[in-house]
């Protein structure tokens, strides 16, 4: 068995070093279609020939195409991503910082997606054609229909502006900015290790209608693959066996049909988790939520280059790291994949 | 005419057909009375026909230009003269709802009519060559395949610049390769079908045989994939408006008119919930629709 799981791996590893290899490429030439002169940037338009010159040899402008490639592939692989004009860091060093934001964000969002929309999917294909499963059916289509952003504005114009149940926008009310200590970079559990509950509160009030928004665009998608998983294994005949055997419908139900699909959903849970990182980017925008998202958004709307394809790439590593962890699980937990 | 009627259902419905165009059409006809049986289905088509005749018509229903201005009757709530308020310069909210739904239509429409051939194009060829040219074609679809579509056309749009000419192509980009991979797992399990090889040996090229015998065969399930992206393909647009990055203003877009009220929000809700409204609306439409279209057209698909 471990044979075949290293075997799996290597042939994962050279088709993802293919696509990593691809997906470098892409943002290579993102950077190279700019409109405007990296060097012009720089120098300002008032300088002369010889400085311009200097500069477009000290960018690396100056050698051949795939030398460039070579040396930024070098750089992107040892996470040298360069310095962000619009905050005077390194991109690294940012990246570090505001990634911690949006994992507690996609974390609570997921465990909404994975709470409400696993039950949901299992009782929606249990009772078929109930009413359960029609509001299942409309709570998953307006789920994929709704742009999170829009409801973000209007959860905050309710929630918050008129009704007063959560916090506003960022992560915690200015009063407490900057009074505990950074241990996790999750503010709910970095409160909880200061033991200093007036923090966690205000954090919690601020992360649950983000999250919760967050959450529901992942629960739609989980509910309806549950759903469409749960009918396929209950129309199977060992099923059937299983309850002429004299076991009661919900055994059946725990027991086999559910431990059944348990795989598949481990990789849509997976692929959830992987997708909030899109929706993070309009979620914390409207939030103004410190996050990775509201980083490209800031990094974009500058024009700087160096932030938004790190981001980028950052994403696209993201995924095939995720795909990999997935297959190999699959493989791993699933003997019929064998 | 009753007489009339009965011969044309029951030339329309004979067991015997006469001529391909006669079975061609019953097979349009029965197909549309499977489709009319879905409620929710209709009411897709009958929004997303609504927003047609508006985006047509939009200079004689929108009561004023989606562009004039009147200060003095900035931010003004819903009335029997604005019937959805007007925004922060007094433009109409109405009028710019109803000029906006000609840019979300012609975003859709766009993105359709480039995403749709290129990845039609790109995963018949894959299929029906196989080989090195599969091999290559679809590491580059893996490629675009591993960025969520929202951050891959902000990339592009960061490259190319904001407008919507640059948003409509950053989408399009994102947009071909589940099509492509789509068209090429039809094209494998069509590739050695005896009427290709049929095709084949009366000696047609490798290009007529892809497009006039492979892809014709792979567009219903194009069709109905295409028509269920198209809900992500607006929100996705909405999106980049709504950063800016879209279509620039003037431009009555709905996601930049509804970012646009963000400054408004406690005092003036309807400049951000009317055009939210209006775009979970649309990719409603278009999601109950594709859903129905699945059920006719591609009936080995489920869930």
């Amino acid at each position: 068995m471990r044979l075949s799981v290293l075997k799996v791996v290597a042939r994962q590893a050279s088709s993802i070093s293919t696509t990593l290899l691809g997906l470098l490429a892409v943002t290579f030439f993102m950077g190279r279609m700019l409109p405007n002169d990296p060097v012009l940037a720089i120098v300002g338009d008032l300088a002369d020939q010889s400085t311009y010159d200097m500069v477009h040899h000290q960018l690396g402008l100056d050698k051949p195409l795939y030398v460039q490639f070579y040396l930024y592939i070098r750089s992107m692989l040892s996470g040298d991503f360069g310095n962000a004009l619009f905050t005077g860091h390194r991109v690294a060093d940012d990246l570090m910082k505001v990634f911690p934001a949006t994992a507690e964000l996609a974390t609570f969002a997921i465990i909404i997606g994975v709470g409400i929309g696993v039950p949901l999917g299992v009782l929606a294909a249990v009772y078929r054609g109930s009413i359960i499963d029609h509001v299942a059916r409309v709570v998953g289509l307006l789920g994929y229909s709704s742009p999170a952003f829009w409801l973000g504005l209007m959860g905050l114009i309710l929630f918050y502006a008129t009704l007063g149940w959560v916090g506003g926008p960022g992560r915690l009310d200015v009063a407490f900015m900057d009074s505990i200590e950074t241990h996790t970079g999750f503010m709910t559990i970095d409160a909880l290790w200061e033991g200093d509950m007036d923090v966690f509160w205000n954090a919690l009030s601020h992360l649950v209608l983000p999250g919760a928004i967050l959450g529901y665009g992942s629960m739609a998608y989980i509910s309806r693959m549950t759903r469409s998983f749960m009918l396929e294994q209950m129309a199977q005949e060992y099923i059937v066996a299983a309850r002429v055997k004299g076991l009661s419908r919900w055994a059946v139900i725990r027991r086999h049909a559910f431990r059944n699909i348990l795989v598949q959903l481990v990789t849509v849970i997976a692929l959830a988790y992987a997708f909030l990182l899109e929706g993070a980017v309009l979620t914390e925008t409207v939030f103004a939520w410190p996050g990775f998202g509201h980083y490209l958004v800031a990094g974009l709307l500058a024009g700087d280059m160096n932030a938004v394809l790190a981001c980028v790439l950052i994403v696209g590593i993201i995924f095939i790291g995720l795909n990999l962890f997935t297959d190999v699980l699959y493989r791993l937990l699933d003997p019929r994949t064998r | 005419m009753s007489a009339q009627n009965t011969s044309l259902r029951g030339w329309l419905t004979a067991d015997v057909t006469t001529s391909p165009w006669q079975a061609r059409i019953q097979r349009t006809y029965f197909g549309w009375r499977r489709l009319s049986s879905n409620h929710l289905t209709m009411f897709g088509l009958a929004v997303l026909l609504f927003l047609v005749i508006i985006a047509l018509l939009a200079p004689q229903i929108a009561p004023q230009g989606y562009d004039e201005q009147s200060l003095p009757e900035r931010l003004a709530a819903p009335s029997a003269a604005h019937w959805f308020g007007t925004d922060d310069l007094g433009r109409d909210v109405l009028a710019r709802m109803v000029y906006g739904t000609r840019v979300t239509l012609m975003i859709a429409c766009l993105v359709a009519v480039i995403a749709a051939p290129l990845g039609l194009l790109i995963g018949t060829a894959s299929g029906y060559f196989g080989g090195w040219v599969d091999t290559v074609l679809m590491r580059i679809n893996d490629v675009f395949l591993s960025f969520p579509g929202l951050i891959l056309a902000l990339g592009f749009v960061a490259a190319l610049g904001p407008g919507i000419r640059n948003a409509v192509i950053a989408i399009a980009l994102t947009a071909w390769p589940p099509i492509a991979r789509l068209a090429r797992a039809e094209t494998l399990t069509l590739r050695n079908a005896d009427y290709i090889a049929a095709v084949r040996i009366q000696g047609a090229s490798a290009l007529r045989i892809i497009l006039r015998h492979v892809m014709p065969m792979c567009l219903p399930s194009v069709v109905v994939r295409i028509t269920l992206n198209m809900a992500g393909i607006i929100i996705t647009a909405a999106g980049l408006g709504f950063l800016g990055l879209g279509a620039q203003p003037p431009m009555p877009e709905w996601g930049s008119m509804l970012s646009s009220g963000r400054a408004h929000l406690s005092g003036a809700w309807w400049i951000s919930a009317v055009p939210g409204i209006a775009i979970v609306l649309t990719s409603l439409a278009f999601n109950l629709l594709g859903d129905g279209l699945r059920d006719v057209l591609d009936p080995r698909s489920d869930s």
